[in-house]
């Protein structure tokens, strides 16, 4: 392993994130909080307690899987895509590295971004609500694994993009309204039975759910299947990277 | 003592169907500096990628150091450094570390000491915490090499590094080059000023369509090149070359209206003088005198030609 080079990509990226610390740090904190604000005391003043939990703690479980889910797909596809655009990824290719550590040093980077916003909106939400979290293992476990995986994908989406519509496109039409129906506002239990059924067909749900039960101790599927969810979706993603190194696929002709 | 890069028939095919590469052979030598003369589009840049691993050989072999380039690409590259002809760098990022990255990127620890000698070398120790966008492009050309030497390569491929360069600029490059061949950089360089390769090169390739039409020591090129040849318009026509001038290297053109005199420019004496005077003893009226000198262009044209109508 060429651990001397891992390490250059991961501070490399790592600096790019501090260059645009304002950009990184103040957006999640500004969005979270107008979150809060709509959510929390403008709506959730009129709902009812969810499953005996504030509303306005409810969804902080949603929000930090919102905006970790987006920042990892973000950071990790832009990072790669960006010397894909710029044309530095010569570099890459002529260097004596091989596809695991360019993913070990991108999707690292992007994960360690990604789990420092959530922390940071946790933090933010810490200042609105009270929040006491029941299992702050399975919470720092659940965020990471989140990082992580997205991470992957995000760098699946870098790879394939040929352009900077498309590197959008993913998140954009997919994953954010996966994200939104995946029950970061509601608990699924408040839909109608139809669409309790449709809902088990996202995998944001299980993410959601998963998280929000280490926070609350309560869920709407059962844990061991989140985790399942979670494990799988990293799986299919080591998959299809495994996949694009074998082949060089949109990366060397 | 085997060759720094080996490269064994290389082909090369894009999906598309284009072929590159049309097997190309050649061995290139610890220290010396290659100079590949090709018009745009013959296979030089394919021919430079295919040896760092960007893109990958339809067929045949390459050797760095010993190492494949396939199976053993770690040490392959390793001692490989690439200066690409565009200029492809982060806008946002301080050269210095830019350059820290590509060291890191071939797996070599941190040197400051290393990185302050090379952009000093490179005169670009004053910009060293300046952003690349605010470069000139001399600059961004400067800050390629220091990222391509930044973890000490054997060998150094510098595709077109004088394109689109100034000429002041161009001398600069020429000397940075010539003091990496003293440390014993091996270099391989593409152009397609054939100015460039008389200037720096070792050894002159020449290649178009994606074959290499000759390797030659460029002194060799050059004595070629020294040859001039004059041609004598005749008022009447002959049918053989006189006996008395049978001691000059003459030919006779085949309408018989011209002959040809190929002499030496660096010779001591060239034999025009003596040349016209045997002639006017011989009888033979001139009409007209021109003379013509075979340069690098002119074989790199005729190759080039010679090339195409072949395929």
């Amino acid at each position: 392993m060429n651990w001397q080079a891992v390490k250059a990509i991961y501070f490399f990226e790592m600096a790019r994130f501090f260059r645009t610390l304002t950009q990184s740090f103040v957006s999640p904190v500004i969005s979270t909080s107008l979150y809060f604000v709509v959510f929390g005391a403008a709506i959730g003043s009129r709902i009812q307690e969810v499953e005996g939990i504030s509303y306005g703690a409810f969804i902080v479980p949603g929000l930090i899987m919102l905006s970790v889910i987006t920042q990892a797909i973000s950071n990790a596809s832009f990072g790669i895509y960006f010397p894909k655009f710029i044309g530095t990824i010569y570099e890459l290719l002529s260097a004596p590295i091989n596809f695991l550590e360019i993913v070990l040093g991108y999707v690292g980077a992007a994960a360690t971004k990604a789990l420092f916003i959530g922390l940071v909106i946790l933090a933010t939400a810490a200042f609105f609500v009270d929040l006491s979290i029941q299992h702050p293992v399975a919470m720092i476990a659940f965020m990471v694994l989140t990082c992580l995986s997205f991470a992957l994908l995000g760098f699946i989406i870098g790879i394939w993009a040929g352009n900077f519509e498309q590197l959008q496109l993913v998140p954009l039409l997919v994953v954010t309204p996966l994200v939104f129906l995946g029950g970061s506002f509601y608990s699924i239990s408040m839909l109608p039975p139809v669409w309790q059924t449709i809902t088990l067909f996202n995998p944001v749900v299980y993410l959601i759910s998963g998280f929000r039960w280490a926070f609350f101790g309560m869920a709407d599927v059962p844990v061991g299947l989140s985790l399942l969810a979670i494990f799988g979706f990293t799986m299919a993603c080591i998959g299809v990277i495994w996949w694009i190194f074998r082949t060089g696929w949109r990366i060397r002709n | 003592m085997a060759a720094m890069v080996e490269i064994e028939d290389i082909r090369k095919v894009y999906d598309g169907g284009f072929e590159a590469l049309s097997g190309v052979t050649l061995d290139i030598e610890e220290g010396e500096i290659l100079a590949l003369l090709g018009p745009n589009g013959a296979g030089k840049t394919t021919l430079i990628s295919t040896i760092c691993g960007i893109t990958l050989a339809s067929s045949g072999a390459i050797r760095v150091g010993g190492h494949d380039v396939v199976t053993d690409y770690r040490a392959a590259r390793g001692l490989i450094g690439l200066v690409p002809q565009e200029v492809n760098l982060e806008p946002f990022e301080k050269v210095r570390n830019t350059v820290k990255f590509s060291r890191g990127l071939f797996g070599k620890p941190a040197d400051d000491a290393y990185i302050e000698q090379i952009l000093r070398r490179l005169s670009l120790w004053d910009k060293r915490d300046a952003a690349i966008r605010e470069l000139s492009g001399g600059m961004k050309r400067r800050v390629l090499i220091a990222k391509a030497l930044s973890h000490a390569p054997r060998v150094l491929f510098l595709d077109e590094p004088t394109a689109g360069v100034d000429v002041e600029l161009r001398r600069d490059m020429w000397e940075i080059v010539a003091g990496l061949k003293e440390d014993g950089v091996t270099i391989i360089l593409t152009t397609h000023y054939i100015e460039e390769a008389e200037a720096i090169a070792d050894r002159v390739g020449v290649i178009n369509k994606g074959r290499l039409l000759l390797v030659e020591r460029k002194d060799a090129l050059m004595a070629r090149m020294g040859q001039k040849r004059l041609r004598i318009d005749l008022q009447e026509p002959i049918s053989e070359i006189p006996a008395a001038l049978s001691d000059y290297d003459l030919t006779l053109t085949e309408d018989g209206g011209a002959l040809v005199y190929a002499y030496d420019t660096n010779a001591e004496r060239t034999g025009i003088a003596t040349l016209m005077t045997e002639m006017s003893r011989a009888g033979l009226v001139l009409r007209d005198i021109q003379t013509s000198q075979n340069s690098l262009e002119d074989i790199f044209v005729g190759l080039v030609h010679t090339g195409e109508d072949a395929a």
